[in-house]
């Protein structure tokens, strides 16, 4: 079965985060997609750029929309995601707890439909 | 360039949906990924199961917290996603437009952030 | 300044403001930080005197410019104008940015005021749409007056005062026009609205002979159109010019007792020439003197300084 796992963490701390320990996290994260790719729980993943680029679009009677931000505001905000393919629930959140940012934000795992 | 269009639609209107409706609807989603599938903007996508079967995971001094829910508590709820290739914003933007849930809901756009490796 | 010489060099250096207007202007970013932008990338306004027109910080204006610029490059907002489908829109953001230029450029800065009439021509041209029609007019009428707004020591000129026989007649017809051209449409804006009002006191002989009447009745259509403690100030001008000073008076103490436009130099120097005009010589001097406290341009200073002095 697949989910996606959606990574939120605070942008504003990263400025605050010594360049070392950034590197560190980048290699984390390196070694923990070849590590899922290895055990074959890798689907896909992608980071974003902070939601200082993110655009809103609604359609409403057929006007397009656009303002500047994301969706909602919240302290942290989506980074990235990765989706998966997991056995079940538990090995997803398994799966989910070994992602590097669910030790300094959270995680989100939601089933995927069919 | 690759975006991220997150679809925030409130779910209720699936529970409330008639039968009809919901086939409209997947009719709907269904047509517009098979047009972005011929014009080359698709590159991937996927619907979410509603926020109740969401699970949020912390790790904190090594012990792993799960809470039910999803992360944020919203009107709308993000009910799947595209993942795009668009020459630029604008191009982007009209591909969201496009996104059946749009006309109910909200896309949020978010560019992709390209990593090297370490 | 480019004039109607249709070269090809001119034509890329007008394309290519368009094109940096529109960029500069796109709804993916942040509104104020659009208007920021045009005023500083185009018409290359310092951050303070935009920090000014907006009333905020050079610093915080600063910032919301650099998000906005990061934007542009992550989002990847590209350097074009819109396609015909999404100009309607696009261009609603523009005009709001072009009209802050021009008042910029009010008093101190023809070149801006120009400038701005420039680039309102452009998108008359590139869309003649109701609004468009409105804005350019609007500017061109006002701009109409400029050499009879200021005496040669800089100082404002109220419009009851001006020469009218200075009055540049020529842009005050293709003013009246384009208003004409706007209402045509059936889809008259705020800004055509606006310079509806302008036409009528740019047609008018005198400040006594004006149709005062017709101005409150546009007023009305635009404040339904558009709420705004501003309009509802200029209304309240209109209304004293109409039934009497008092009556003005209290519409504007009214809109000061919502807690509304308190910071607003002009309507404390509104209601100081409503006291002045009723005689009531104190208050007027402690309005004016709350006004002075607030207004940043040296032509209204310079008024309200002689305002005071004649009391």
């Amino acid at each position: 079965m697949k989910y996606l796992c959606l990574v939120y963490q605070e942008e504003k701390q990263e400025v605050n985060v010594p360049p070392a320990q950034i590197e560190q996290a980048k290699r984390d994260y390196w070694a923990f997609t070849e590590d899922i790719k290895k055990s074959g729980h890798y689907i896909g993943s992608n980071g974003l750029k902070h939601t200082d680029a993110a655009t809103t679009v609604r359609v409403r009677n057929g006007k397009v929309s656009t303002t500047d931000g994301p969706f909602a505001e919240t302290k942290e905000q989506l980074g990235g995601y990765f989706l998966i393919e997991a056995k079940d629930l538990n090995d997803a959140l398994q799966v989910a707890a070994r992602i590097p940012s669910a030790k300094w934000g959270s995680v989100e795992v939601r089933p995927i439909w069919g | 360039m690759r975006y991220l269009c997150l679809i925030y639609e409130d779910e209720k209107w699936w529970d409330k949906a008639t039968q009809t409706d919901m086939q409209k609807g997947m009719a709907e989603y269904n047509a517009f990924t098979e047009s972005i599938k011929k014009n080359g903007n698709y590159v991937g996508g996927e619907a979410l199961q509603p926020t109740k079967t969401a699970k949020s995971v912390r790790v904190r001094n090594g012990k792993i917290s799960t809470t039910d829910g999803p992360y944020v508590e919203t009107k709308e709820q993000l009910g799947g996603y595209y993942l795009i290739k668009a020459k630029d914003l604008n191009d982007a933007v009209q591909v969201a437009s496009r996104i059946p849930g749009a006309k109910n809901g909200t896309i949020e756009v978010r560019p992709i952030m390209e990593f090297d490796q370490p | 300044m480019a004039e109607e010489t249709p070269d090809i060099e001119n034509y890329d250096v007008v394309d290519d403001r368009l094109r940096l207007i529109f960029t500069c202007c796109h709804p993916a970013l942040n509104p104020d930080a659009q208007v920021a932008m045009t005023l500083r990338e185009i018409c290359g306004l310092t951050t303070e005197q935009v920090a000014a027109a907006f009333l905020t910080t050079a610093p915080t204006l600063a910032q919301r410019i650099v998000r906005a610029k990061t934007k542009i490059r992550d989002a990847r907002i590209p350097y074009e104008v819109p396609e015909r489908a999404d100009l309607p829109e696009r261009l609603a953001s523009v005009l709001h940015v072009v009209y802050l230029v021009f008042n910029q450029g009010y008093f101190t800065r023809a070149d801006l005021a120009t400038e701005a009439i420039r680039l309102g021509r452009l998108l008359v041209d590139l869309l003649p749409e109701s609004e468009a029609l409105g804005l350019l007019a609007l500017m061109l009428l006002h701009d109409a007056r400029r050499a009879t707004r200021t005496t040669a020591a800089g100082v404002l000129i109220p419009l009851e005062e001006q020469d009218r026989s200075r009055w540049n007649r020529a842009q005050i017809e293709e003013g009246a026009a384009l208003v004409r051209r706007a209402f045509e449409t059936r889809r008259a804006g705020p800004y055509a609205l606006q310079a509806a009002i302008a036409a009528v006191h740019a047609e008018a002989p005198s400040s006594a002979a004006t149709d005062w009447s017709e101005i409150v009745g546009l007023y009305d259509v635009l404040l339904r159109m558009e709420p705004s403690p501003v309009i509802e100030l200029n209304r309240a001008a209109a209304v004293a010019m109409r039934d009497g000073p008092e009556h003005g008076l209290t519409l504007i103490d009214a809109i000061l007792a919502r807690g509304e436009l308190q910071e607003y130099h002009l309507a404390h120097a509104a209601r100081a020439d409503l006291f002045r005009r009723l005689g009531r010589k104190s208050e007027a001097a402690a309005a004016y003197n709350r006004a002075l406290a607030l207004a940043v341009e040296e032509p209204e200073r310079h008024l309200l300084e002689r305002r005071l002095k004649e009391l």
